[in-house]
């Protein structure tokens, strides 16, 4: 990756200090969670998409994928993409963006917040990562009378449900019954629910690149120690493909889900472009996941069965966050209809744009 | 992290965006002219010497070699749009195809000045085919078990044995050969073999056709009996063949090619799908287009990183695996999605057609160029597996 990235090089030192996925996984309690929350807060990456004029610290698009990037190699249980994104969807309306976790709503299509006249705000959501514990909520709400607002809400406007992903993150059913926003602002015209969910989707891509690869690097390192039939599993021919296999599957979604952040970083606004490369992007990572995951725990056998190894710490995660901000399914078909609707020989051309 | 992949984002320059529209247009016109069939693809046809000779005269074979050798200086990442557009509209490239894209930079790189001279300007002009003598009856992916001998006569070689499976070999003026030239040593398995720029004209060679599954002529029997090689014939050292096989294999297997070669079944299960397909339609296509998307943007990444001087040798076997499997499952699973569509739709005659065409082809991908267990065998070791 772009390891000369300093932005991502600080968070990987946080998190290597503080957020080891085998002292976590050893620690089972969750007392790491707060010292390392601080220390990325300390460093600005929490609010990396927030300009410093509205209380961030001003980093580029790219820096703060690169975070991601970095952050999905430790399998990280913190709500750091989430409080990227709120950071971000709150800067672009203008609003300042509070200190904390954040979560970001809607995560997922089709589901709507109202903004009534009377500036309240009214819904339900199904699911939200990292709800519970946020201590604010930036949503993308439709205004009653049309048009889209951003609004910041504090969590105990909201009702939130327990619930956790299979990672055992939260993941809530949210509520606003006539809840007052702490800010509200008119949403500028680029930005609108698909918007969002391009960007979420962006943000999880290249958080589960990351882990793929950290479960290739753990799958290749724990076959040449690993000895059976008084050799290291790696030496055995069945071995070597699967995890060449799974080396193409991280590759795969590395190149996809960069080639997204890249795609959005440059664009400025959430085209069709950008729609091919982000929908493609979570479909083709969320097939890697899939894929690499089952064979990264063939490779462990048993012990990656267990919840003494870290490897689940990846894997569960991988598996969950395939169906935040769209799911493979769902961005499949509105891609393939897309592409439908511009005809056969409209898409070799959207395929070559860059 | 021990085992880093590295596939950055390339945004392709604006000079490649400009040779996009112009080979485009030249396309378009070509297809106008009725020289390019579109929906043709069938390697009947796809050998076309005044196609050749036209892409030549527009500088578009050996982009990036010296002018010197007739070549045109141009980046990697130019090479590539040409390569791209050229595949997607199944354009007649055949005959200089190979030399392009391997025998040509391998002569630069290790022929003799006479041979670079002589035969570099001609490929950049479109009237050279190559074909590449690599496998035996009895030497396929394992390249160093080749027995076909070159013995040492005065002013070159003497070469006595068989090449098969050689495409275009029936076609090509000259042919790349990997000949036998030493025993191998002990310590050294892959010691004692070198590669030799073969004038197909000369004496004592035949090339008998073996047909393939689809009735087509690709590939060939090449025999040589006491076929006489001049010394400045020899392609780098003697003995050394396998200290030359590498790198190069980085532009051969990271292609757009690799994951093209059956694009039109994409292209015409869309039109066949129409403009408002059913979810499930929208759905494989949507898979599809990410997944060749993922593909396309691994291969532009790979060339980006051989355009500025690095070697992925492991990325590069990463596109070819990924990319062939993708290919070659694409029929299948065309004919899957394609399933429930009304017999009368408008293309259905040329899908099923173009679907059949690509079924028969599909299993050569994963075979051609190394297969699917060499690349893994060598994405292995760049792993540290092995």
């Amino acid at each position: 990756m772009e390891s000369e990235n300093l932005v991502a090089a600080a968070a990987t030192r946080i998190l290597g200090d503080l957020a080891d996925p085998h002292s976590v996984n050893r620690a089972r309690a969750d007392a790491w969670k707060a010292p390392a929350w601080a220390a990325l807060e300390e460093a600005g990456l929490t609010l990396a998409w927030v300009p410093e004029g509205l209380g961030g610290a001003g980093a580029e698009l790219s820096d703060g994928f690169a975070v991601l990037r970095a952050a999905g190699r430790f399998a990280v249980a913190l709500p750091l993409a989430e409080t990227l994104l709120a950071g971000w969807l709150l800067s672009k309306a203008g609003i300042p963006a509070p200190q904390g976790a954040m979560a970001c709503a809607p995560a997922r299509e089709g589901e709507t917040l109202t903004l009534s006249g009377d500036g309240t705000l009214s819904g339900t959501l199904r699911s939200i990562p990292f709800a519970k514990g946020a201590r604010h909520i930036a949503v993308l709400a439709g205004r009653q009378g049309g048009g889209v607002s951003v609004a910041l809400l504090d969590a105990s406007q909201a009702h939130i449900d327990d619930g956790n992903s299979i990672a055992g993150d939260p993941l809530n059913g949210v509520s606003f019954h006539a809840a007052r926003p702490a800010a509200v602002k008119d949403a500028p015209a680029d930005l609108d629910g698909q918007a969002l969910q391009l960007m979420g989707a962006a943000a999880r891509a290249t958080q589960m690149a990351g882990a793929l690869e950290a479960i290739l690097d753990l799958a290749v390192n724990y076959a040449n120690e690993r000895v059976a039939f008084a050799r290291p599993i790696a030496k055995f021919q069945a071995v070597q493909h699967n995890l060449a296999r799974l080396a193409g599957e991280a590759a795969a979604a590395v190149a996809a889900a960069g080639s997204a952040a890249d795609a959005i970083a440059h664009a400025g606004v959430f085209d069709e472009a950008v729609l091919l490369e982000a929908a493609a992007a979570k479909i083709r990572v969320g097939e890697a996941a899939g894929e690499g995951a089952a064979i990264a725990h063939q490779v462990l056998g048993a012990i990656g069965f267990t919840q003494e190894h870290t490897l689940h710490r990846f894997t569960r995660r991988l598996w969950a966050w395939r169906d935040d901000f769209g799911n493979e399914s769902a961005w499949a078909v509105k891609l393939g209809t897309l592409v439908a609707a511009k005809g056969a020989d409209g898409l070799w051309p959207m395929l070559a744009a860059r | 992290m021990a085992t880093e992949l590295t596939f950055d984002a390339i945004r392709l320059p604006p000079e490649c965006m400009a040779l996009r529209k112009e080979v485009r247009a030249f396309i378009a016109k070509e297809i106008d002219a009725g020289s390019l069939d579109p929906h043709g693809g069938g390697i009947d046809g796809a050998y076309s010497a005044d196609f050749s000779r036209k892409v030549g005269a527009k500088g578009w074979i050996g982009m990036t070699w010296p002018k010197t050798y007739g070549g045109h200086e141009r980046s990697f990442l130019e090479r590539y749009v040409v390569t791209e557009e050229f595949r997607v509209a199944n354009a007649p490239v055949r005959l200089h195809f190979v030399a392009d894209r391997q025998s040509g930079p391998m002569i630069l790189k290790y022929g003799s000045e006479r041979i670079k001279a002589d035969i570099l300007p001609r490929i950049c002009r479109g009237e050279v085919c190559f074909a590449i003598g690599m496998s035996e009856p009895n030497s396929g992916s394992d390249l160093f078990a080749a027995r076909t001998k070159a013995t040492k006569s005065k002013d070159g070689w003497r070469v006595n044995g068989s090449k098969i499976w050689t495409s275009n070999a029936h076609q090509a003026h000259y042919l790349i050969g990997l000949f036998r030239t030493s025993p191998p040593t002990k310590e050294n398995r892959r010691h004692g073999l070198t590669q030799f720029v073969v004038d197909m004209k000369t004496p004592g060679i035949t090339v008998n056709p073996v047909y393939q599954m689809t009735g087509a002529h690709d590939f060939n029997e090449v025999v040589f009996e006491d076929a006489f090689m001049p010394d400045d014939h020899v392609l780098g050292e003697v003995d050394g063949a396998w200290k030359q096989a590498t790198s190069e294999l980085a532009y051969e297997r990271s292609g757009p090619e690799r994951f093209l070669e059956t694009f039109y079944v994409l292209t015409e299960l869309v039109r066949v799908l129409g403009e408002r397909p059913d979810t499930r339609g929208a759905e494989g296509i949507g898979r599809l287009v990410a997944q060749v998307h993922a593909l396309r943007r691994m291969s532009v990444s790979v060339a980006g990183m051989l355009h500025a001087g690095k070697e992925p040798v492991v990325e590069a076997a990463i596109v070819k695996d990924v990319g062939t499997i993708w290919e070659q499952k694409l029929p299948h699973k065309a004919r899957d999605l394609a399933a429930f569509t009304a017999p009368e739709t408008a293309n259905r005659a040329t899908f099923e057609e173009r679907l059949s065409y690509a079924t028969m082809i599909a299993p050569k991908l994963t075979i051609q160029g190394g297969t699917t267990e060499i690349l893994r065998g060598i994405i292995a070791r760049g792993l540290g597996l092995r």
